[in-house]
């Protein structure tokens, strides 16, 4: 369980996120939108402790990301991240960029890491990509191996940030096929994402975020066909125009 | 053409002008590959330096690059070089004056120490280059700090560093030139020799020229062999 | 603790007249003649591209230093009688030099999008009245950083004239160690001359930099 109260955060003097509250469940998918710069890439990356904050506190599992004896590294293990522009390493095949982590911190054999990152790009729908470098890759198979580069680590929980603004339509698809599959398959997950469709198909919870607060929360049904604010109005309307 | 003049292309290979020729050649590869493993060890720690959260590390980085790259190569080595010795007082400095090959040794280390300043700039850029988020998918997937540096944006960094880093190279050979102007009887030192002894500069110094063009050739070479071997496979735009 | 440089000051300061004076010259010469190089460099005529980047190609590889012994050896011969140092020196630096600026401009030429200079085309325009009034101005001011940059080494390149008797800043600072043997304050205070002149024009190059980003036309 992700607990998140009271969290504040400012960039110098610009508050990026105000009093933001929320409680995420085991096999819960969150999904998260708003207009850009309303804070919801900075909330993922406080959850994970990649920016620090200065109000307020995450806790995962019950360990709190505030606490300065945490061991963030250790903390980072259970959750994985997917960002927007695939973020993967140049310089590796997708199979090393999959069995890197597992070797360096999980220190797992050679073979062990191999074995689960060619299970892993099967899932996602690319088996014979492996020894391939991300530049020779789509974006959306760049995605896809991010994705596996993430779930190498086993982790408990997923978030994703804006997954697929950096693809072209036609690679939309293939990236949200394997983001419903895991969430069906009972994956904990925090989606920042304007996917609408994704939304209603696994959503539990959404979440509208602007100038840094979560100003309205509800099913996909309730936020969609009856939202109450007219910030929220307003950004549906754009993003289904 | 007014003035005649006889040409004698003959001085670029005999005896011994062109064993002169060929000795400085041999001292400018000597002094330009010494001083190139000081401006890149060098220059990697300055270029880390100038990225690292301690900011008075990150302050001495930037203040060694910006006084080293903005004063003429020639005014530091004559610095180095006449009043280098006096700044370690007056007995030190007259031992250090009967050292041999003095300036020698002066120009390695002053064409090291100028040089480091222009590979932090780029070892600096490298790391710019990568994205913020490319740390952060780093550390995401549960990697430290240093195992972060180690497996992904040092290789990465370099890698991406490669083209600037052989114009830097070339050019340690070409700047190795102002070292005759401290007496280093390097390659363009010879020719002018040549000139001294037969007034033929020009035709010493026109072979002096090819003599570089061939360095020149052969260290992009060697290169690019480098660039080959650790090229990441697919990125372009380089 | 600079009364070295403090008799001498008149002496110095001329030389470092002579060197603004070299730069000048160097600067105005190898821009101009840089503009050209860099557009030949782009030509699809191969009596133009081949020998020109031969020329480019050949002076990157080779000293500077080498380059103004080679005009001043070679000067005499071509005008008939023995020549000063200070034209010797300014021919070699535009030749030199272009080679640097020529890279810089082909550079910005390539920024130039092929429809902007079609979009011209499309107006009656001449391939050189494009350039005239299209691409090198818009170049120009997408390269003025490099350029700058690119500026303050030729303004330290200048020292090299040293080497053949120009009395600019570097010799007479080394004429004046030979009387007075303080090389720590004589060679410090070039140093810091050239330290200020080139720092004062690396903020002027950032000032370029961040307004050109503004208009984002970089």
């Amino acid at each position: 369980m992700i607990e998140i109260k009271k969290l504040n955060k400012w960039f110098g003097d610009f508050q990026v996120l105000v009093d933001v509250d929320e409680v995420i469940e085991r096999g819960q998918t969150v999904v998260i939108c708003g207009p850009s710069g309303s804070g919801k890439s900075t909330l993922l990356r406080c959850i994970n402790g990649l920016e620090p904050f200065q109000k307020g506190d995450v806790t995962v599992d019950g360990v709190s990301v505030a606490d300065p004896k945490t061991n963030l590294y250790k903390l980072r293990e259970k959750i994985g991240m997917v960002f927007q522009r695939f973020e993967l390493y140049p310089h590796m095949t997708a199979l090393q960029n999959i069995t890197l982590a597992p070797m360096k911190v999980r220190k797992w054999s050679r073979r062990k890491a191999e074995e689960k990152a060619r299970q892993l790009l099967e899932r996602v729908g690319i088996p014979d990509k492996a020894d391939v470098y991300p530049a020779n890759l789509s974006g959306g198979q760049q995605q896809r191996v991010a994705i596996a580069r993430a779930l190498a680590m086993e982790p408990d929980y997923m978030m994703f940030d804006e997954p697929t603004s950096a693809l072209d339509p036609e690679m939309i698809k293939e990236v949200l096929d394997v983001m419903i599959d895991l969430a069906k398959g009972g994956m904990t997950m925090l989606c920042v994402t304007h996917e609408m469709g994704f939304a209603r198909e696994v959503a539990d919870e959404i979440l509208f975020m602007d100038h840094g607060r979560i100003v309205e929360r509800g099913t996909y049904e309730g936020f969609f066909n009856n939202p109450k604010t007219d910030r929220a109005k307003e950004f549906l309307a754009q993003i289904l125009d | 053409m007014g003035l005649t003049y006889e040409f004698d292309w003959g001085v670029l290979w005999r005896y011994p002008y062109g064993m002169w020729l060929l000795k400085g050649l041999g001292l400018t590869i000597a002094i330009g590959m010494a001083a190139w493993i000081i401006a890149l060890a060098l220059g990697i720690l300055i270029g880390t330096l100038r990225i690292t959260r301690y900011r008075l590390l990150r302050w001495f980085g930037t203040a060694y690059v910006e006084v080293l790259r903005n004063i003429p190569l020639l005014v530091q080595l004559f610095f180095w070089f006449y009043a280098g010795p006096m700044l370690f007082g007056e007995t030190l400095s007259r031992k250090i004056n009967h050292i041999s090959g003095l300036n020698i040794w002066v120009s390695i280390i002053g064409i090291g120490l100028y040089t480091a300043s222009r590979v932090a700039e780029h070892v600096r850029a490298g790391f710019a280059s990568i994205g913020r988020d490319q740390y952060q998918a780093v550390l995401s997937t549960g990697m430290t700090q240093i195992q972060m540096y180690r497996y992904v944006i040092i290789p990465y960094a370099l890698r991406l560093i490669i083209p600037p880093l052989t114009t830097e190279f070339l050019t340690v050979f070409k700047n190795t030139s102002i070292a005759m102007t401290i007496g280093v009887a390097e390659l363009t030192f010879q020719s002018y020799q040549i000139d001294a002894d037969t007034f033929h500069g020009l035709e010493a110094t026109t072979g002096a020229m090819f003599i570089y063009l061939i360095l020149g050739i052969t260290v992009v070479k060697f290169m690019n062999i480098v660039e080959k071997k650790y090229k990441i496979q697919g990125l372009v735009g380089r | 603790m600079f009364d070295a440089v403090g008799r001498n000051f008149g002496f110095l300061m001329g030389g470092l007249w002579v060197t603004f004076q070299l730069s000048f010259f160097a600067l105005t010469g190898g821009i101009l003649l840089g503009m050209i190089v860099g557009l030949a460099r782009l030509s699809k005529k191969p009596w133009i591209y081949y020998p020109v980047t031969a020329y480019v190609n050949f002076l990157r590889n080779i000293p500077l230093i080498l380059v103004i012994f080679w005009f001043y050896f070679v000067m005499p011969i071509l005008v008939g009688r023995s020549i000063d140092p200070f034209p010797s020196a300014v021919i070699s630096f535009i030749i030199f030099e272009a080679t640097y600026f020529g890279e810089i401009f082909r550079a910005g030429y390539q920024t130039i999008s092929k429809d902007l200079v079609n979009a011209s085309y499309a107006t009656g325009m001449t391939y050189w009245k494009t350039a005239r009034y299209i691409t090198i101005p818009i170049a120009f001011r997408r390269m003025l950083p490099s350029l700058i940059t690119q500026s303050i080494v030729t303004f330290q390149d200048t020292s090299l004239a040293f080497v053949i008797g120009l009395r600019e800043l570097v010799r007479r600072t080394s004429i004046v160690d030979n009387l007075e043997v303080r090389s720590i304050e004589l060679y410090g205070f070039a140093a810091l001359v050239y330290l200020v002149v080139c720092l004062i024009g690396s903020q002027i190059s950032h000032y370029f930099e961040e307004k050109g980003r503004k208009a984002s036309i970089i």
